[in-house]
């Protein structure tokens, strides 16, 4: 939905006649917006990059710091979160592999098979998207009392003797992934319908007629053609949620064994107030997330979407 | 492929019960008789709803996420509109580069955008509050609207804006007359998309808040000792609004395309 949002389509019909007048309009349009973003989307990250190179001078204050170039603060960040920010892209990418193989036959069934019926395919929508409005962190909460341990879930199935007694779901990698996956399907079947709707059943049919079996046509046609979709779906649910805190953090679906980066930026930002390392974490973040995406966006062939 | 046949849609029903299940929890919750916390189920009451701010705070916190999200639609969608005009219709040198600085924000992971922000503000020595949460919302909704709010501006045929001016219509009177009117459809879209990502906001907002509760803050603050379930009743009546609200423009346009013999 996001990406290729911008550069698909009507830039190419932009009206041709535009004379210089019409450029000068053009800025009266641009220049509020685009002077916001910098002022508030640049800058900052500008900030972030002078934080953290920051030091703190001797018997500073909690809190205290000043210009500097510390790239140590770099590598002390990697030694002491590695593990974190190695647990942040298994969990994300494990999240954006379940949201995927349960939002695209979700988006299928709404996006071909209820094609005969309107009204039904947008009350069908209406439901994927009903989670935006109710506060994800009240889903989250909600999820967890689910899976506590006498919770309904797990309760019922250790009552039937279908898990042993001592299972623990909440705390653990599960849940936090469960969490994660949950949260982000919208995201993931969104821009998967977006696809699919436009999907003409005649290729498949064609496809059928020259003797290709379900699985084949699947494979050779349905995917290429809805490929744009699984990749704006995979990256609105992966990048969200390799930066999430909410559902690892120890009062939702994690616990201390848990933690991801953002809870690592969090806690040295808001709690520890060790702004340096919360900044340098954030552009590993960051970095990292801008390398894996580029990579994966030229690797599927739809670097013309971005 | 026989098998196919019912498998799917009962995948697909099975996937929309799951993403519901929780919304249906935190409803059912709301009517909880809870004693100090909300997790265990006390029996049915309407306590709750008919006394919503009796829990400290949350009704402070709920009207301060209707202000911020408020303010911040409003600017934001003068803002997105402003530009999603400018890239569809004119011609302009740096398209390339404002079309990266929108996306970006969107690609950008929001524990980044917030810390990034917040350093922003400690740096400039600028005291956290309302207007720096304000502030936030307002970058983060820009680009949707934009996103939303092209795609109507693409859709316009830009005849219709030149009868108008052929009819001897001012500059003013073709936008107020001509093309507003008929962006407005993708302008109100934008808008509630943008309300409803500044109420749910917390990542964000949780770096920028200082000492300020939103409804998403307050739920998480409260998350360690036990949530209200008055903080149930407010989300579930935001929910119920909304959902009902949609469901009726789906409806209503389903049976107005029906009377006009509009087959989609």
């Amino acid at each position: 939905m996001a990406i290729g949002a911008f550069s698909h389509g009507p830039s190419g019909t932009a009206v041709s006649s535009a004379s210089q007048k019409k450029s000068r309009v053009a800025w009266f349009l641009l220049l509020p917006g685009i002077v916001y973003l910098l002022l508030f989307f640049l800058t900052p990250l500008f900030s972030l990059i002078l934080t953290s190179f920051k030091t703190a001078p001797p018997a500073a204050f909690i809190g205290e710091y000043v210009y500097a170039f510390r790239w140590e603060n770099y590598v002390e960040v990697l030694g002491m979160y590695g593990e974190h920010s190695l647990r942040s892209f298994t969990y994300a990418a494990i999240a954006t592999i379940i949201a995927l193989a349960i939002g695209y036959p979700l988006a299928y069934f709404i996006g071909v098979r209820l094609r005969p019926y309107p009204l039904l395919q947008s009350l069908a929508l209406v439901l994927v998207i009903a989670p935006f409005f109710i506060s994800f962190l009240l889903r989250t909460v909600a999820w967890k009392q689910l899976l506590a341990d006498e919770g309904l879930i797990v309760g019922t199935l250790k009552a039937f003797a279908l898990v042993p007694p001592d299972t623990h779901i909440t705390g653990t990698a599960i849940s936090v992934i469960f969490g994660l996956a949950y949260n982000f399907i919208p995201f993931m079947t969104l821009p998967l319908y977006t696809s699919i709707e436009r999907l003409d059943l005649r290729l498949l049919e064609a496809s059928n007629d020259l003797y290709a079996n379900s699985f084949t046509t699947f494979r050779k046609v349905t995917v290429p053609l809805t490929l744009p979709g699984i990749v704006s779906g995979t990256l609105l649910t992966f990048i969200p949620a390799a930066g999430d805190y909410v559902n690892a953090s120890a009062n939702f679906l994690g616990s201390t064994q848990t933690s991801m980066i953002g809870n690592v930026i969090e806690s040295n930002f808001l709690v520890l107030q060790n702004y340096p390392h919360a900044a340098s974490m954030s552009l590993v973040l960051m970095g990292a997330i801008l390398i894996l995406v580029s990579a994966y966006v030229f690797k599927s062939g739809t670097d013309d979407l971005l | 492929m026989k098998l196919g046949k019912y498998l799917l849609p009962l995948y697909g029903i099975l996937a929309l019960i799951y993403l519901l299940v929780p919304i249906a929890y935190t409803i059912l919750f709301s009517f909880n008789d809870s004693k100090r916390t909300n997790i265990i189920w006390n029996g049915f009451t309407f306590n709750n709803w008919l006394n919503v701010c009796d829990a400290q705070g949350v009704c402070q916190a709920f009207a301060n996420s209707i202000i911020i999200a408020t303010v911040s639609t409003i600017v934001a969608t003068v803002l997105g509109t402003a530009i999603a005009i400018a890239l569809v219709r004119y011609k302009f040198k740096g398209r390339a580069a404002t079309t990266l600085l929108l996306f970006l924000p969107m690609a950008t992971p929001e524990v980044v955008l917030g810390a990034g922000l917040a350093a922003q503000f400690l740096n400039a020595g600028m005291p956290k509050g309302m207007t720096t949460v304000i502030l936030a919302h307002v970058m983060f909704c820009i680009s949707f609207v934009v996103v939303t709010v092209r795609a109507r501006v693409a859709g316009l045929d830009p005849k219709l804006e030149e009868a108008g001016r052929d009819l001897y219509a001012k500059p003013s009177q073709v936008w107020w007359k001509v093309t507003f009117p008929l962006l407005l459809p993708g302008i109100v879209a934008a808008a509630l998309l943008a309300f409803a990502l500044s109420f749910d906001d917390f990542i964000i907002t949780n770096f920028n808040r200082g000492p300020v509760d939103t409804l998403p803050s307050f739920i998480y603050t409260a998350a360690s000792r036990g949530i209200p379930a008055e903080a149930n009743v407010l989300a579930s009546a935001v929910f119920i609004l909304a959902i009902a609200g949609v469901v009726t423009a789906q409806v209503g346009g389903a049976i107005r395309r029906k009377r006009l013999g509009i087959t989609p």
